[in-house]
């Protein structure tokens, strides 16, 4: 892992021009890197519309949400569409749809930031511990995760709706706990790859004691790609929210307005209206997008050999 | 470059008959063996040999920092009298950075790249010295200036990205004496650097090393830096030693035939132009193994027929000058020395 930067030649022992940049730190090195690129200001932009959407929903939405006031509008046949008063037309319960999809996407950024870090904490603390110790303790932990890994995760979403009924929290739990093996193996895997390093035997070689090596120099150095990972994560759990509650596996409270959901009930009404099920369908494709594009993008950016 | 070298002072490093064995899936492989030699405070010595001969698997073996699981240390290394085989992990690591420190060979790969250059100067005064942050980071900053790095307060806070590779250096010697450690070992030091850079750094070394006792154990693989600084060498071959001798006697009159050719490999200022160097033929490669042979018999110009079926035992040579000085040689048929004198 060559760090050199290859631009500047290492002069005669002198202070290198770079120096004034005083105390550039890992992440503000990604961050310069990071506003380079086009496609990460377009991942940039699409997460941060989706926040803000999110935050806001109650202040950007027309009406109140899961309002059925216009159910009478809506025949059999067809669900009234875009008009003045509801610019993307109403959904097939007499909702208005724009509300609907931006309290859709409250909820999916509640669910996703949620079992996200869920499933980030409590996987890297076991990869921590499994990397930190090694020997037995990464022994025991790793095999733990396999196990967990061989559990299809909407088995596991089946499984935890099952235990604690069907509500918003067995599906960030049935997310959360599915994403805590990758975080688990990343984790190790980086901070293995960290312990070999040189500086890692330097500091051995200083009698620095074990604890500090690995918080100090294996951890900072081991978490870019599971910061990445937790971005990716972000737009599979979007997905996976969808996918449970498409499958009838997701919240069960009709009230809440949740694009996956909004799917199911576009279903029966495919034929007439597609524009029912296109809706919420683009906005999980385009926010699983936005946060993939900013995750790759930061994946880049805080790859060291990249560093600049 | 005269140095008082403390003959009479009791060694500080002793290491005696060291042998560390790799355990490996393809079976146990012999890195080292049978390698003996002291420092005194004060003194400079240098184990010198091509990649492969084991010098720095020495070094390691010295610090305590081969994987304990992978590998077996025989043999025995005293500190200050005290056999360090027979400490625990804990010990060893408390007598590391703070006893005995070490500088590596790649200052590009030995700094943590995203931690500020001052907490890991900070770190090992708060580790050894009990000091507290901020203290560490006033002694840190004074630091920074011995080795030559000026401005050092404000270069506390600079990554090692920042820097330059013979600043990098300076700061891993910032490092590896900030507790004073009363042995230090430098592994190849100044073999990624620039030649220019190089002399500078080794001239800081001695700086920093003469006059404080420091014993200095110097590993490479460059007999210039070892004209410049060392007072014993200890030349290795294949995980032996070869040829031990004073820096003197070894550049004036070297008796091991490998010892030989790494001499007669230096480009010379005054050669003739055009006229070809003279390298050992054949690569650390091609050793035959100890046990029933000389490993260097293959690339040996003085070889003779029983360098290939016994092992040649390292004998102490009777014509030591001064008392005190170690020489040494593992060699059936030495190169001539002028007899005449």
């Amino acid at each position: 892992m060559s760090i050199a930067a290859p631009t500047e030649p290492s002069g005669a022992g002198q202070p290198t021009p770079v120096a004034d940049v005083a105390g550039e730190s890992l992440l503000r090195g990604a961050w310069r890197r990071l506003r380079r690129s086009p496609l990460a200001i377009a991942g940039a932009a699409i997460v941060l519309v989706f926040v803000v959407v999110a935050l806001a929903a109650p202040l950007l939405a027309p009406y109140e949400p899961a309002s059925t006031q216009w159910a009478g509008l809506v025949t059999p046949q067809s669900v009234p569409g875009p008009a003045p008063d509801h610019l993307l037309g109403l959904d097939s319960f007499g909702s208005d749809m724009l509300t609907q999809l931006i309290y859709g996407a409250r909820q999916s950024l509640i669910v996703g930031v949620v079992s996200t870090v869920l499933g980030l904490s409590v996987g890297a603390t076991l990869g921590l511990a499994a990397g930190g110790f090694g020997g037995k303790v990464d022994t025991i932990v790793m095999r733990l995760v396999d196990v967990l890994l061989s559990i299809p995760s909407l088995l596991l979403a089946v499984s935890v709706a099952a235990v604690i009924g069907q509500s918003q929290l067995s599906v960030m739990i049935a997310i959360g706990v599915a994403q805590v093996p990758v975080f688990a193996r990343l984790l190790r895997g980086s901070m293995m790859l960290q312990s070999k390093s040189d500086y890692v035997l330097a500091a051995d070689a200083l009698g620095i004691r074990r604890r500090r090596i690995v918080m100090g120099h294996v951890l900072p150095n081991s978490m870019g790609p599971t910061i990445v990972q937790a971005t990716l994560a972000l737009a599979t759990a979007i997905i996976e929210v969808a996918a449970l509650s498409f499958l009838g596996l997701g919240d069960g409270d009709p009230a809440v307005a949740e694009w996956g959901r909004m799917l199911v009930a576009a279903q029966e009404r495919f034929g007439n209206d597609p524009r029912l099920a296109v809706y919420p369908g683009v906005c999980i494709a385009i926010t699983a997008l936005g946060f993939t594009l900013f995750g790759e993008a930061l994946r880049e950016a805080l790859d060291p050999r990249q560093r600049r | 470059m005269t140095r008082p070298v403390g003959v009479r002072s009791e060694p500080l490093l002793e290491v005696e008959d060291l042998a560390v064995v790799f355990h490996g899936s393809r079976g146990d492989v012999e890195a080292v063996s049978e390698v003996s030699f002291s420092v005194r405070p004060g003194e400079h010595v240098a184990l010198v040999g091509e990649s492969g001969s084991g010098k720095s698997v020495t070094a390691l073996a010295v610090m305590g920092l081969l994987p304990p699981r992978s590998t077996t240390v025989r043999g025995s290394i005293r500190y200050d009298g005290d056999e360090l085989l027979d400490l625990d992990a804990r010990s060893r690591r408390d007598l590391r950075g703070a006893e005995m420190a070490m500088i590596f060979q790649d200052p590009m790969t030995s700094l943590n790249p995203v931690v500020p250059i001052g907490v890991q100067i900070g770190e090992v005064l708060q580790r050894h010295k009990g000091l507290r942050k901020t203290e560490a980071r006033e002694v840190s900053g004074d630091l920074l200036g011995r080795v030559g790095i000026s401005d050092g307060k404000r270069r506390l806070k600079e990554y090692p990205h920042q820097l330059s590779g013979g600043m990098r250096q300076r700061v891993l010697i910032a490092i590896a004496l900030a507790c004073e450690p009363r042995l230090l070992i430098a592994d190849e030091p100044t073999t990624a650097l620039d030649v220019t850079i190089q002399a500078q750094i080794l001239e800081l070394l001695r700086e920093l090393v003469s006059g404080t006792g420091t014993a200095l154990v110097m590993i490479t693989h460059d007999l210039g830096v070892v004209a410049g600084l060392c007072d014993e060498v200890h030349v290795m071959y294949s995980g032996r030693v070869v040829e031990s001798a004073p820096r003197r006697s070894l550049f004036g009159e070297p008796r091991h035939p490998y010892t030989g050719g790494l001499l007669g490999s230096i480009p010379r200022l005054d050669s003739a132009r055009g006229e070809p160097l003279t390298p050992i033929p054949g690569s650390p490669n091609d050793a035959l193994p100890w046990t029933h042979s000389c490993a260097f018999a293959p690339r040996c110009g003085n070889r003779v027929d029983k360098c290939t079926v016994q092992t040649p035992a390292l004998r102490g040579s009777e014509h030591a000058s001064r008392p005190g000085d170690e020489q040494a040689l593992r060699c059936f048929n030495p190169l001539d020395t002028r007899e005449a004198s």
